[in-house]
């Protein structure tokens, strides 16, 4: 997906044991992590799980209580202007000035980035233009809808292109469009050659633009892997079964449970049962299990109106990985800014 | 919602401009730590034009210490407003400027909590030009806070003997004296990054500064513990320090005093400013 930056040895990021202490809570409890050049790399977990405290620590914002780590190459105690200078920090905790216009907001980010008044002046109208806020660059950002804000937010990220980007939570309060379209921005970010670390409480969004994904929850990395990794180390599969009549769910659900040896749920539709398939299984073998177990229903007749046997998703993943279900789903979400 | 355009601009053209916006990044250059500590400044500055209401509390602190305390207590020391405006005014100034410095403390601790203080410190940038160019936009504030009260002082009656250079050198001391404040406020921004808290604590420290002084009153009325406080206090000595060089014939030692407090203040606080601007979180 994005171009790798061969020849330079070192990864992106390096860390090992990263440990925040605030007060009696271990914010974070001994975090690894290895992101390549040119990777999206997300980081996924509910809210308070230590997503932003990594963030700000690789970020250099707050200094770790144990653990090293070096970003693009500097050690992130003794060289935090190397790693300020080549980075971008945008998100929840980096803020734009609400009362300043979209353009004053990057022209002042412009000259904190040594370009004189001719390259901000430019640099800030081709960053409005692409980003579609041209239109917008004259009012104050306090009246922008939330999407324009986080494009807003990003475009601050791109004022001198950066070797590595960090995306807190990019598209948490989102309206489905605006996430799209922050999403498609991403991607063409990590496809110039930047390196993005993004944080994000939806297993869709990690799905979607991370090559890599590191399941955090309570300081500690519970899983890491590609999507597809993290979706296998749950199980085969899962098996949605919908039947003719509503009726007779509970039996089938109950035969179901008999014949495979997995968790057996009654989906929202009042029609449908999924089944979370054990693991391992090669093919063969869940062939065989789905293909008795629809045996077996017939001789209980009910009647199955479709059968189809998919990836668990990255949520049954989360789930089996944490214990616990992740946030909500982004759409379940409304446009709080607009 | 996002601007029309974003849907009828064709969704190709929109990748290729950011396509090319990355490509063509302007080089990457570390800001001089002068240009960057301007850059706060202009910022400061453009907040306020965007929200005038922010030099409220700089205009109407000025004109109604200036008013109230001149008619309140000028009766009480006697003379004709000309007379009494000659102890009070000094007074009122250093008092005036020392009270709004506190406005600036709570500014910074409002960037702490909404993030974009940490924006900034995401920056390469000389660490100390957030520090100096909030100076430089409060120094601006200060200063038209003491025009307010100098110019309302004439109008009300006041004849300086020290003419304009004695006023501009009473300016000079009293904005110089309120930069230090405003850098301890900015380390009490920094340690508790809460608007409310950061104003009740300035308050705690400015109101018995400026009541155990000598502006309103001859210490020698007071108790002898009090006048022992008064000897002390900063804010006095800057007071008469204030009062010499606006009404002529200044002696050394008011002046001195003001000028030592101010650089102990400062000396103590900026380097804890800067401490505590690279260490927080």
């Amino acid at each position: 997906m994005s171009k790798n930056s061969m020849g330079r040895d070192h990864p992106a990021i390096e860390a090992y044991g990263l440990v925040k202490v605030y007060g009696e809570n271990r914010a974070l409890d001994g975090i690894d992590l290895t992101v390549r050049r040119g990777q999206v790399f997300g980081f996924l977990g509910p809210n308070g799980a230590g997503k932003t405290t990594t963030i700000r620590i690789l970020a250099t914002l707050t200094r770790p209580d144990g653990g090293t780590a070096r970003v693009l190459g500097h050690d992130l105690i003794g060289e935090r202007d190397a790693i300020r200078a080549r980075s971008a920090v945008t998100g929840q905790f980096a803020a734009l000035d609400d009362d300043l216009t979209g353009y004053e907001n990057l022209s002042i980010l412009g000259r904190l980035h040594g370009l004189s008044g001719a390259a901000v002046r430019r640099r800030a109208d081709d960053l409005l233009d692409a980003f579609e806020l041209a239109g917008a660059a004259g009012r104050p950002v306090g009246g922008y809808s939330g999407g324009m804000r986080r494009r807003l937010d990003i475009a601050a990220g791109l004022i001198v292109t950066p070797d590595l980007l960090f995306l807190d939570e990019p598209t948490t309060g989102l309206d489905p469009r605006s996430r799209n379209q922050v999403w498609e921005l991403v991607r063409r970010i990590a496809e110039a050659g930047t390196t993005v670390l993004l944080t994000t409480q939806y297993l869709e969004e990690a799905d979607q633009l991370a090559e890599q994904i590191a399941v955090i929850d309570h300081g500690r990395i519970v899983a890491e892997g590609t999507s597809a990794q993290l979706k296998s180390r749950v199980g085969s599969g899962t098996l949605h079964v919908r039947l003719l009549d509503g009726e007779q769910r509970p039996r089938a659900r109950q035969v179901l449970a008999g014949a495979l040896d997995g968790t057996v749920r009654p989906a929202a539709d009042p029609l449908t049962l999924s089944v979370l398939l054990p693991a391992p299984a090669d093919a063969t073998d869940v062939g065989r299990l789905v293909g008795q177990a629809m045996t077996m229903l017939a001789e209980a007749r009910v009647a199955v109106a479709e059968v189809t046997l998919g990836q668990p998703s990255l949520d049954e993943a989360f789930l089996a990985l944490t214990g616990h279900p992740a946030g909500p789903a982004p759409t379940d979400h409304e446009d709080v800014n607009a | 919602m996002s601007t029309p355009a974003a849907i009828t601009r064709p969704a190709a053209e929109r990748t290729d401009r950011i396509d090319l916006l990355l490509a063509a990044s302007p080089p990457r250059r570390r800001a001089g730590a002068l240009a960057a500590s301007a850059t706060f400044g202009r910022r400061a500055m453009l907040k306020i034009k965007h929200d005038p209401k922010q030099l409220v509390d700089s205009i109407a602190i000025p004109i109604l210490f200036t008013v109230l305390f001149t008619y309140l207590f000028g009766g009480a020391l006697g003379g004709s407003p000309g007379d009494y405006l000659t102890m009070l005014l000094p007074g009122t100034l250093s008092m005036s400027i020392a009270i709004v410095t506190m406005y600036g403390g709570a500014r910074l601790a409002k960037d702490v909590t909404t993030g974009a203080f940490d924006r900034f410190r995401s920056l390469s940038v000389w660490r100390g030009a957030f520090v100096l160019g909030g100076l430089l936009s409060d120094a601006a504030r200060y200063l038209f806070a003491s025009a307010m009260v100098v110019l309302l002082g004439l109008a009300m009656g006041y004849r300086p003997e020290g003419g304009a250079p004695g006023v501009l050198a009473a300016v000079a001391l009293v904005v110089a004296f309120g930069l230090s404040l405003s850098l301890l406020w900015a380390a009490v921004a920094l340690l508790v990054p809460d608007q409310g808290v950061v104003i009740s604590i300035a308050n705690l420290v400015l109101m018995p500064l400026s009541f155990a002084s000598n502006i309103f009153v001859q210490p020698s009325t007071m108790p002898g513990w009090l006048q022992a406080v008064v000897e002390v206090n900063p804010l006095s000595h800057v007071a008469t320090a204030a009062r010499e060089l606006m009404n002529g014939g200044a002696g050394t030692g008011a002046v001195t005093w003001s000028l030592v407090a101010t650089a102990v203040i400062a000396g103590v606080c900026a380097p804890l400013d800067l401490h505590l601007y690279g260490r927080r979180g």
